[in-house]
């Protein structure tokens, strides 16, 4: 990144107390942020709406959740499973929490070995990424089937409101399918670390441009995005 | 504005950023079709958006028809109406409106006002125009599926949006949908193109402070698209799994034609939140750019700066944030809590004040300017006189006392229409008529020019001012039909007569406006690089139209704010933004 100074063709900038100097700052020359690259803003912006549609979608369903007058199958007994005899409430849902909890630590530690220029542990430690969001999407599958086995459909269910299946459905679907996008561009943005496209400048997928190691960066900001997601779903769907 | 106009700095060289890296097209296709030049873009995006516009032109006098002449046309069933009404709306407001002033006007102007080479990802910028373009083929592919285009209304509301005997329930309802999912996605790539220029692309001395107002309309209407469309996307993909799949989100448990639905324990209001907490946003994502461009119209044609720049700044700002909190003022009838009435009138009538200092200070920045009456200039001027009559019908709607006895009657229409139908539409005839010279290099034909606005301004009155009087009369909207009706006096219908001779002569004039564009583009008058004489970057480009990257070698560096008009002094009565300051003697 060519790093812009924020010069002072306006000398009141950086003078301004307060309010006045922040909206000075904030609009002064060329970048509104400075030193953050044009893909950084852009998916810093994109979550931003995104998280205007994970919100709207769980607004949706508290709202219908607040408004059936038919009782809310208890989620706690819904996703249970029975393991070595033991019954174990929300025991999957922990387990795909954890998994997914730690591939945001795996990509955190690619993000730094990435600007390292470590390409064979940032590309590892991606691959790992990917393989626990993976992980995350299979377990999904399996949770998916086996509520489609014991006879919930999103248009009802054996145990009470017939929003609890649109409902889950609906959002684990959307959230799904965020993993499994993530998971694919994970694949993608590893192989070019590992091709060392980044060191070569080699013209890129998708843009027809050089990439930098930053790629990797904002391919964390949306798994890092879509794993906080999650945390939402787990506290307002499963826990609640 | 001393702090914002003129700088004791000599000329600086212009500061390349590292990440432009033009795409340069090698072959017809990539340079015309499949381009990533956003100026092109903005063509294509601009001639879609008309195209589709002259559909719903189309469908408008089809319904007038019918209320002017009832019972003549016997192809206009009411299902039909309801079919006209549906798809003229939503042409109306997301596939013209939205579509031109960010997809078209964002696109030109937003580069090349900014001195900048293109947005910063040209690619995704291509793919939010084909997809746009597949939004726009899969929208009008419901007139040709069976049953036709849906009839549910503008605003889709269910449960009748998708029950049967509700037109175009088989396949209309489900294209309207997957059309509306498509817009979205193919918006938010443009959009948050737009949004990152404008923050991050700018050239050098370009604070966001010197923007011109026309951007920091679009800027702020497409962040609040970006944070809009989210609740109409989930609303459709809701509706289109309530239709598809059998769920009940918005479905109730109903009766239809005797037989018990399979629905139950849906929240029909759910829907209207939804769709109005997009809706409402959206009355101001179409009114901002147009607010915007509004402002440079007025202040180019009057030679004069625009009047408290920085008010119209943060006053656009303050109307995009309130438009978020004002959304069931739509609902009032719809059975909400009442208490909910009371917030939202009382935010809904605070958003009166800043859009007052913004129709204030264009009038104070006509006081005393050299006002040339230029086609552009018409259209501007046209603009604040059919924006305040419709700004102070919405005084009325937007009380909730007011509101209940004039809700769903043709007063609604009349001031939705005044207010974000031919106001905006105004500023994108003007809009063209003033940017026309720098997309083609040509004058528009001025005479026809003249004749476009005054038969389409005062045509639009002549329409909308007695529809208002219809509706105090209690005629109620979205009929296919009144006559019968005790209380409607015979006056109404002659009242109706009249408004339809005069839509269709109205809708005949945009055809001359038609005609003009594309006569002018290769008979117009040359128009030269600047033929207004305008301060903006835009004007300022080596060669007219702008080469690909705009600029030539090197970008253009800004000196000053985009209103130095008649400046006490100056040799010319513009001074350009990247004209540099005269050395001052010591």
């Amino acid at each position: 990144m060519n790093e812009v100074a924020p010069h002072t063709l306006n000398p009141k900038i950086g003078r301004a107390p307060g309010w006045q100097g922040i909206v000075a700052d904030w609009s002064s020359d060329q970048r509104a942020f400075k030193n953050v690259s044009w893909g950084k803003a852009m998916m810093w912006i994109f979550l931003l709406s995104d998280t205007f549609i994970f919100g709207t979608f769980l607004i949706s369903y508290m709202t219908v959740r607040m408004s059936t007058t038919v009782p809310w199958p208890n989620p706690s007994e819904v996703f249970a499973l029975e393991i070595a005899g033991h019954h174990l409430p929300l025991i999957l849902i922990a387990i795909m929490t954890f998994v997914l909890i730690s591939s945001s630590g795996t990509m955190a530690m690619a993000v730094n070995f990435g600007y390292r220029r470590d390409r064979r542990k940032t590309a590892i430690l991606m691959l790992l990424t990917a393989v626990l969001g993976a992980t995350f999407v299979g377990m999904q599958a399996f949770e998916w089937t086996k509520l489609i086995s014991e006879g919930v459909r999103p248009w009802g269910n054996p145990w009470g409101a017939e929003q609890f299946g649109s409902s889950f459905f609906m959002i684990t679907g959307f959230h799904g399918t965020h993993v499994t996008i993530g998971v694919i561009f994970l694949i993608i943005v590893a192989r070019k670390v590992w091709r060392g496209d980044f060191d070569d400048g080699r013209r890129g997928f998708f843009t027809s441009r050089k990439g930098h190691y930053e790629i990797v960066e904002i391919t964390g900001l949306y798994w890092h995005f879509v794993d906080l997601v999650w945390v939402f779903i787990f506290a307002l769907f499963y826990l609640w | 504005m001393a702090d914002v106009t003129h700088d004791a700095a000599g000329p600086l060289s212009a500061a390349e950023v590292d990440d432009v890296e033009l795409y340069h097209p090698k072959s017809w296709i990539t340079k015309y079709v499949f381009s990533q030049d956003a100026k092109v873009i903005a063509i294509q995006y601009s001639i879609v958006a008309l195209a589709i516009g002259l559909v719903a032109l189309v469908l408008s006098w089809l319904m007038r028809l019918q209320l002017g002449f009832p019972g003549t046309f016997s192809f206009i069933d009411p299902d039909r109406y309801y079919q006209f009404i549906t798809m003229h709306g939503m042409i109306m407001v997301i596939y013209l409106l939205t579509a031109l002033f960010l997809g078209g006007f964002g696109n030109y102007l937003i580069p090349l006002m900014l001195g900048a080479r293109d947005m910063v990802f040209p690619y995704v910028n291509m793919l939010s125009f084909w997809i746009y373009f597949l939004a726009v083929l899969v929208l009008v592919a419901g007139f040709f599926l069976p049953g036709g285009p849906t009839g549910a209304g503008w605003t889709l509301y269910p449960p009748q949006a998708i029950l049967a005997n509700t037109p175009g329930q088989q396949w209309g309802i489900l294209v309207m949908l997957v059309s509306l999912i498509l817009f979205i996605i193919g918006f938010t790539m443009g959009g948050l193109n737009y949004v990152v220029t404008v923050l991050q692309g700018r050239a050098r001395g370009m604070t966001l402070m010197r923007m011109p107002l026309t951007i920091w309309g679009i800027f702020t209407a497409t962040v609040m698209a970006l944070l809009a469309f989210p609740a109409l996307f989930v609303g459709a993909v809701m509706m289109l799994l309530d239709k598809l799949v059998g769920t009940s989100f918005f479905m109730p448990a109903i009766i239809a034609m005797g037989e018990r639905l399979a629905h139950k324990g849906g929240s029909p209001i759910l829907f209207q939140h939804l769709f109005w907490f997009f809706g409402h946003p959206e009355v101001y994502i179409v009114a901002l750019p147009a607010f915007g461009i509004v402002s440079d119209l007025i202040s180019t044609h009057a030679r004069k700066n625009i009047f408290g720049y920085r008010m119209m700044v943060w006053a656009l700002v303050a109307i995009g944030a309130l438009s978020f909190v004002v959304w069931a003022h739509h609902m009032y009838v719809s059975g909400m809590h009442p208490a909910f009435g009371f917030f939202f009138a009382t935010t809904t009538l605070i958003i009166a004040i800043p859009t007052a200092i913004k129709v204030y200070n264009w009038v104070l920045t006509l006081w005393r300017g050299d006002i040339h009456l230029t086609v552009p200039m018409l259209f501007a001027l046209g603009f604040i006189v059919t924006f305040v009559n419709g700004g102070l019908t919405g005084l009325f709607l937007g009380n909730v006392v007011v509101d209940v006895p004039l809700s769903d009657t043709m007063f609604v229409v009349a001031h939705f229409h005044m207010v974000m139908g031919v106001a905006p539409i105004l500023v994108i005839f003007g809009a063209i008529y003033h940017w026309y010279p720098k997309v083609t290099g040509r004058m528009l034909g001025d005479v026809l020019g003249k004749l476009h606005f005054w038969v389409t301004f005062l045509g639009a009155y002549l329409i909308f001012f007695p529809m208002h009087y219809i509706g105090l009369m209690g005629v109620p909207r979205r009929y296919h039909e009144i006559s019968g009706m005790a209380f409607v006096p015979p006056s109404a219908a002659t009242l109706n007569e009249f408004i339809t001779i005069v839509a269709l002569i109205v809708g005949a004039a945009q055809l001359a406006f038609l005609f003009n564009l594309v006569w002018s583009v290769r008979h117009g008058r040359p128009a030269g690089g600047n033929p207004w004489r305008a301060t903006t970057l835009e004007w300022q480009t080596p060669q007219t139209p702008p080469a690909h990257g705009n600029w030539g070698k090197d970008l253009p560096v800004v000196y000053r704010w985009a209103y130095d008009y008649s400046v006490p002094g100056a040799a010319e009565d513009f001074l350009p933004q990247n004209q540099p300051p005269t050395p001052q003697p010591a």
